[in-house]
């Protein structure tokens, strides 16, 4: 039993996270832990969120990544901010443009990479510059404010787990039960294994790659609707971090980098361990330097660690 | 040789066409003066795309290529101008790394882009140390080299075609170039004939690191000082350019000369967009338009090619 859940890929995503947790409680004492708990279950929500997208994506074999997150987050915190203009009553409506937004950023992605047969990454990557601009222009002006139910709820806590752990909860329920027990799932991994036999076997690959790019696209626009509520307001650079977040998220949460195999449980793993890897270096005194190589190095020795476990296995 | 021919022209025609409306609206551009202008900060940005390109002919992506540049411009502006051996033994210890690296990533089989997306927070980490705020200065004979100006031709022009020509006769020319672009191909066959695929990855990763540190120490002999953030946007302009280039993601299909038009045009159509009067709002939409109008021309070129 024991041994079996050491060999889950998961696993070493929560120890590692329970490790940084452990360490930054061992110096600031065990009264600031339930606070620090609290504020890493709020911010690895929104990493849970597009990690989720983007787990998806990779799943689907190598040269699938969608580095289009960061604008679509951007793009949809602004564009329903705009719509809601901090009038309460809006919610539902500012909620629906955010999705609405990534509906279409997603089905621009895939256009793009269906009509001119161009690698995800070049097609995601252009259109990022077009959601971008749109972004920059409708952002203009001042910074408008989420209505005052809206800000609350991002910031509350039901349970005492924060509201927006429990949205991520949910997602990453929704995405087990996909990824695990739906024909898309199924779908999703053969493709990513081995994109000829899965053709061969009848799976609609096409529409299995069209629904991926929209489910993505609608969880980074989900994301940026609650990011921005969170913060008080969108700003032009907040996706800007959770690009590499989702990529590295999907990996040290113990997906495989080249598809075909997905990891739900282990992205909240994973998205817990990057936000206290960073406050454990910040409550040592760390200055932004040593803290920015300090992350760069623990997640490529984390990769090379995956690597070379999963090739044992 | 008909086929490089194909593939280079597309690029050419992009950059004349851009240039032509560029004359059209803005005659004066048509000068010495004009040209070095709209060419200057091309340099460091070919540098960087003929960096870029020589991961990707290996089938890697490196997304770590802007805050490389910035470290290196960093180290420029501080220690090879303070301490020019301290400052260049740094340098030559940054192509060490990346060569290393490309090491790694092929013994192990990491994802290049997740070690290349962990190492941009490295070089940015280093370069914040270095330099908490903008400032240092360029050494003297870097702003000579890149300030120079030859008779007839600036000197951006010169340094783009010299550039052009030195990678073309690296990368498609020599034995090396035709190794490295084999493991983009079928790394397994190289191997099979008694390669080491891990030395060569580790070889086009430092060229990579070679041409990164030219970039940096480039963009500081314009700029005359340096931060920890003045080559962001060098990693999407360098995979921009390489693809405007001609170049493939796959299979080690890359075309040097293509990449430094590429770049070109890259820099050119900023300044188009700055003639046209458009709102900087919507200037890195445009540039996203232009690549997109790229990459459908050269898709119907190829249909054409087909058949």
């Amino acid at each position: 039993m024991i041994g079996a859940t050491f060999a889950r890929p998961w696993f070493w995503a929560f120890a590692a996270a329970a490790l940084a947790l452990a360490a930054t409680v061992v110096l600031t004492g065990s009264g600031g832990a339930s606070g620090l708990l609290k504020a890493t279950l709020t911010f690895a929500s929104f990493s849970v969120l597009v990690g989720l997208g983007q787990m998806a994506v990779v799943t689907m074999g190598p040269g699938n990544v969608d580095l289009s997150i960061p604008a679509v987050m951007t793009l949809a915190g602004t564009l329903s901010l705009k719509l809601m203009d901090g009038v309460e009553g809006t919610e539902a409506w500012g909620l629906l443009v955010a999705l609405g937004v990534g509906l279409g950023a997603g089905a621009m992605n895939y256009a793009l990479i269906l009509l001119l047969r161009i690698p995800p990454i070049i097609a995601t990557l252009s259109a990022s510059f077009v959601f971008q601009s749109v972004a920059i222009w409708s952002n203009r002006g001042l910074r408008i404010k989420p209505p005052d139910t809206l800000a609350a709820f991002s910031t509350g806590s039901t349970l005492w787990v924060p509201n927006l752990a429990w949205v991520s909860l949910g997602a990453a329920l929704v995405f087990w039960v996909l990824i695990e027990r739906s024909v898309y799932g199924r779908r999703l991994s053969a493709l990513g294994q081995n994109l000829r036999a899965a053709r061969l076997a009848g799976v609609p690959v096409e529409g299995v790659r069209a629904a991926t790019y929209l489910l993505c696209a609608v969880m980074a626009a989900l994301a940026g609707f609650l990011l921005s509520c969170f913060s008080g307001g969108a700003a032009l650079n907040m996706g800007a971090e959770y690009l590499l977040m989702s990529i590295a998220v999907v990996v040290i949460g113990g997906s495989s980098i080249a598809g075909g195999n997905s990891n739900v449980p282990g992205i909240w793993g994973a998205a817990m361990f990057m936000f206290l890897i960073v406050s454990m270096l910040n409550s040592y005194g760390l200055g932004s330097g040593v803290r920015l190589i300090m992350t760069g190095v623990i997640i490529i020795a984390i990769v090379t660690a995956a690597s070379g476990r999963r090739r044992a296995g | 040789m008909r086929r490089i021919d194909i593939r280079l022209l597309l690029p050419v025609l992009s950059l004349a066409l851009l240039l032509g409306a560029v004359f059209w609206m803005q005659p004066r551009a048509m000068s010495y003066t004009g040209l070095n202008l709209l060419f200057n900060l091309a340099v460091p940005i070919a540098l960087a795309t003929i960096a870029q390109m020589l991961v990707i002919m290996v089938d890697d992506i490196d997304l770590s290529m802007g805050t490389f540049v910035g470290f290196c411009a960093c180290v420029t502006a501080t220690f090879l101008h303070d301490t020019p051996l301290l400052g260049a033994l740094v340098l030559l210890a940054a192509v060490g790394a990346y060569a290393a690296l490309g090491a790694l990533i092929e013994m192990r089989q990491l994802p290049a882009i997740v070690v290349t997306l962990g190492m941009s927070f490295v070089w940015s980490g280093l370069a914040v140390l270095m330099l908490p705020a903008p400032g240092g200065a360029s050494p003297g004979w870097i702003t000579a080299v890149m300030k120079a100006r030859p008779p007839l031709v600036p000197m951006a022009i010169v340094a783009c075609v010299l550039l052009a020509v030195a990678s073309h006769l690296l990368v498609t020319r020599s034995a090396l170039g035709t190794l490295l672009r084999a493991v983009g191909g079928n790394a397994r066959s190289v191997a099979r004939s008694g390669w080491s695929v891990v030395g060569l990855k580790a070889t086009a990763y430092g060229l990579a690191g070679a041409f990164g540190v030219l970039s940096g120490m480039a963009l500081v002999g314009l700029t005359t000082s340096a931060d920890a953030n003045i080559a962001l946007r060098y990693t999407l302009l360098s995979i921009a350019g390489v693809i405007l280039g001609g170049g493939e993601f796959t299979g080690g299909r890359v075309s040097p000369v293509g990449a430094v038009i590429g770049a070109l045009t890259l820099t050119l159509a900023a300044s188009f967009l700055t003639f046209l009067h458009l709102s900087p709002d919507w200037q890195i939409g445009a540039q996203g338009v232009i690549l997109i109008l790229v990459l459908a021309a050269r898709l119907l070129v190829r249909r054409r090619a087909a058949r």
